[in-house]
């Protein structure tokens, strides 16, 4: 036994025992998250599987799980793919121009600026893009059908709505641009300070500066900022599923009234009246969509770790 | 940055040392912009009836084309790269500022045809066509969002602290890669794992408030989580360690200096989190469901939230539509008004409570 006084052995205990109280709850509440999400990805391959098994006519579209979900994988991916196409280098753009171009005063709220837009509830866009956006495009695509009909994507008829999977895609860009323009704001304004002033030095002019200094410097980053938009995209549900005028199928005809469903948006718009092994079914296809967007965001990260220079 | 030279000399001096040829000067510049944006204005309004936006997208690459053409007949073809990259970067950010500009301008004109009275204080049941309001989405909307951060703050939090203050180890890293993972689990999805949770105790077709914030929980844990990890990260060292040197125990130091510390950055960004939150749609579609009620029971039945309400007043507006169009946008306004204001807040408790030290 030590001869210091009862009151500050006491103390040392009570001292000791609130460290490990403490450090108990707060591990535990990490254990927490590990323990639902481990549990809930079970409930969740435990309520999909029936899907995979169930005879072929009791699924949506009566073909089996198979054909079920693959035409909305399709889907999917082409809303997706139009987006990215249109977002990245409007995001890029942006990042360079509030990076390098704009006041330095000025960048932070601009920055902020393009943030608002991520603010915006992906609803309020879905709503938007039905009723205002979509029928402001209607002449554009009635030209690109008159002038372009030989490319498969404008081939038409022009939907009388202009809501088509290119402006499905168009919303979708809108909401993965202010995504992709932080992230690479941020990458950005990493460039090393003497490697830009160098190559200024040496008379580079500014965008000379951008290509030779901060391009290679930032792709991997800005590669990495896509993947994640790209996440966004093919999880976004309430714009696809509003913007939208579906009719199934596979086409890739972007501007017509009949369009592929992705599957997020089927799952929002079958689900509330599913029942039985149609619910097992929209289940295991938001797995599938969960699996793809994992596996997406898992390759952003690598490319980011890999990427990032020790400090 | 490039705008200030780094040896310090005026950056006109830096001009007029350069040796290549002739150069464009301001005045050129804007006589050629100024005349490519009137002829996009003139086009758009008059000949194709694009509107302001039309006149944006058809005058920035006629200014482009025009000022790089100029550039390459006038100055040297580096200058005219240049100017064109300025011009295209620049050109992206006010492209990027239309669907924000329009979206809110939208929803400010069609929400306030029924952003009234009526709207804030009445609910749907037995509305048919034209009156009814928002009261019990709203109503719904803040229980939730309310349940929702009740879970998801005391879990983020803690886990934050333990990640920056006592993880490190398997444990902490796989539960970093977790976080990782809850980021990039979409919406709908989250609205999946806490149906495939509720089925199990109450059954096929369970629709229940407290099921939403479970779903919204899994969506919010993450920004909190790392929210919290980041603010810790910048508390400074020094502080830890007086208060070590004091004899403070290490959960009282947590507790009591370091959470105290970074209280401001955390509550800001758990605001943000709940800005976020509140507008989500697809989960709550699924485990809360629609009705026209106003339910305030958590734990019983269906609760209206009001993303829901406007997903419906848009998808089945009825006959004839128009009535529930204008709710639809109402529920739009007050939406992105909750959004605003809560943004709002944070930016200002970030500045009103930030530690006055560096």
């Amino acid at each position: 036994m030590s001869d210091a006084p009862l009151s500050e052995q006491m103390a040392a205990g009570s001292r000791r025992r609130g460290d490990a109280v403490f450090s108990a709850v707060v591990a535990g509440a990490g254990l927490l998250i590990v323990a639902v999400l481990f549990g809930v990805a079970m409930f969740l391959l435990f309520q999909g599987a029936p899907a995979l098994t169930a005879s072929a006519k009791d699924l949506p579209g009566g073909e089996g799980f198979r054909s079920f979900v693959l035409p909305l994988l399709f889907g999917t991916v082409l809303s997706s793919a139009i987006a990215l196409l249109i977002a990245t280098p409007l995001a890029i753009g942006i990042a360079l121009f509030v990076t390098f171009y704009s006041h330095r005063r000025l960048a932070s709220t601009l920055g902020y600026v393009v943030d608002l837009l991520a603010a915006v509830p992906s609803v309020v866009f879905g709503l938007w893009g039905a009723n205002f956006l979509g029928p402001r495009l209607v002449p554009l695509y009635g030209w690109l059908a008159d002038h372009f009909g030989w490319i498969p994507f404008f081939a038409g008829p022009a939907s009388a709505t202009g809501r088509t999977m290119l402006t499905a895609g168009l919303v979708l860009a809108i909401m993965v641009v202010p995504i992709v323009t932080a992230l690479s704001r941020e990458v950005f304004r990493q460039t090393p300070l003497l490697q830009r002033e160098a190559a200024l030095a040496l008379g580079a002019t500014r965008w000379e500066m951008i290509r030779s200094v901060v391009l290679p410097f930032g792709r991997s980053g800005v590669v990495s900022a896509t993947m994640l938009g790209l996440g966004r995209a093919l999880g976004e549900t309430m714009a696809v599923a509003m913007v939208l005028s579906l009719s199934g199928g596979v086409t890739f005809n972007l501007i017509s009234a009949s369009n592929p469903s992705t599957i997020a948006a089927n799952i929002a718009l079958d689900f509330p009246e599913a029942t039985g092994i149609k619910v097992n079914a929209l289940i295991a296809s938001g797995l599938v969509l969960f699996f793809i967007t994992f596996v997406v965001n898992f390759l952003a990260r690598m490319i980011v770790q890999r990427s990032t220079p020790p400090r | 940055m490039a705008r200030t030279s780094a040896i310090g000399l005026d950056p006109r001096a830096v001009l007029l040392m350069r040796l290549s040829g002739a150069r464009m000067s301001p005045r050129t510049l804007w006589l050629i912009a100024g005349g490519a944006v009137a002829l996009g204005a003139v086009l758009s309004f008059a000949v194709l009836n694009l509107g302001p936006a039309g006149a944006i997208i058809l005058s920035g690459p006629l200014v482009i084309s025009a000022t790089w053409g100029a550039s390459r007949a006038i100055e040297d073809r580096r200058r005219a790269t240049d100017r064109l990259m300025t011009m295209l970067v620049t050109f992206a950010f006010l492209l990027a500022l239309i669907p924000l500009v329009s979206v809110m301008w939208q929803v400010i004109v069609h929400g306030l045809a029924r952003f009234d009275l009526t709207f804030f204080t009445s609910d749907m049941r037995g509305v048919i066509g034209a009156g009814g309001g928002m009261l019990h989405a709203l109503v719904g909307t803040i229980i939730i969002t309310t349940a929702t951060a009740v879970i998801s703050v005391p879990i983020g939090i803690l886990t934050g602290v333990y990640l920056v203050e006592y993880g490190h180890g398997p444990l902490s890293r796989s539960i970093t890669m977790l976080v990782d993972v809850m980021t990039g689990i979409p919406s709908i999805v989250a609205g999946l794992f806490a149906y495939a949770l509720f089925l199990i105790f109450f059954g096929p077709g369970v629709r229940m408030g407290i099921g939403g914030a479970v779903a919204l929980s899994i969506l919010m844990i993450p920004v909190v989580v790392r929210t919290t990890e980041e603010m810790l990260k910048i508390v400074p060292r020094d502080l830890r360690e007086a208060a070590f040197a004091l004899g403070v125990p290490k959960w009282r130091t947590v507790v009591q200096v370091v959470l105290p510390a970074a209280a401001a950055g955390i509550s800001a960004g758990v605001i943000v989190a709940i800005a976020r939150v509140i507008g989500e749609t697809a989960p709550l579609l699924i485990i809360a469901g629609n009705t026209t009620n106003t339910n305030t029971n958590l734990f019983s039945g269906r609760m209206e939230t009001l993303p829901v309400f406007l997903y419906y007043s848009f998808l089945q507006p009825g006959v004839p539509p128009q009535a529930s169009l204008d709710r639809a946008w109402a529920a739009a306004l007050a939406l992105m008004l909750l959004v605003m204001i809560l943004n709002l807040i944070a930016r200002l408790i970030a500045r009103l409570l930030a530690p006055k030290t560096a």
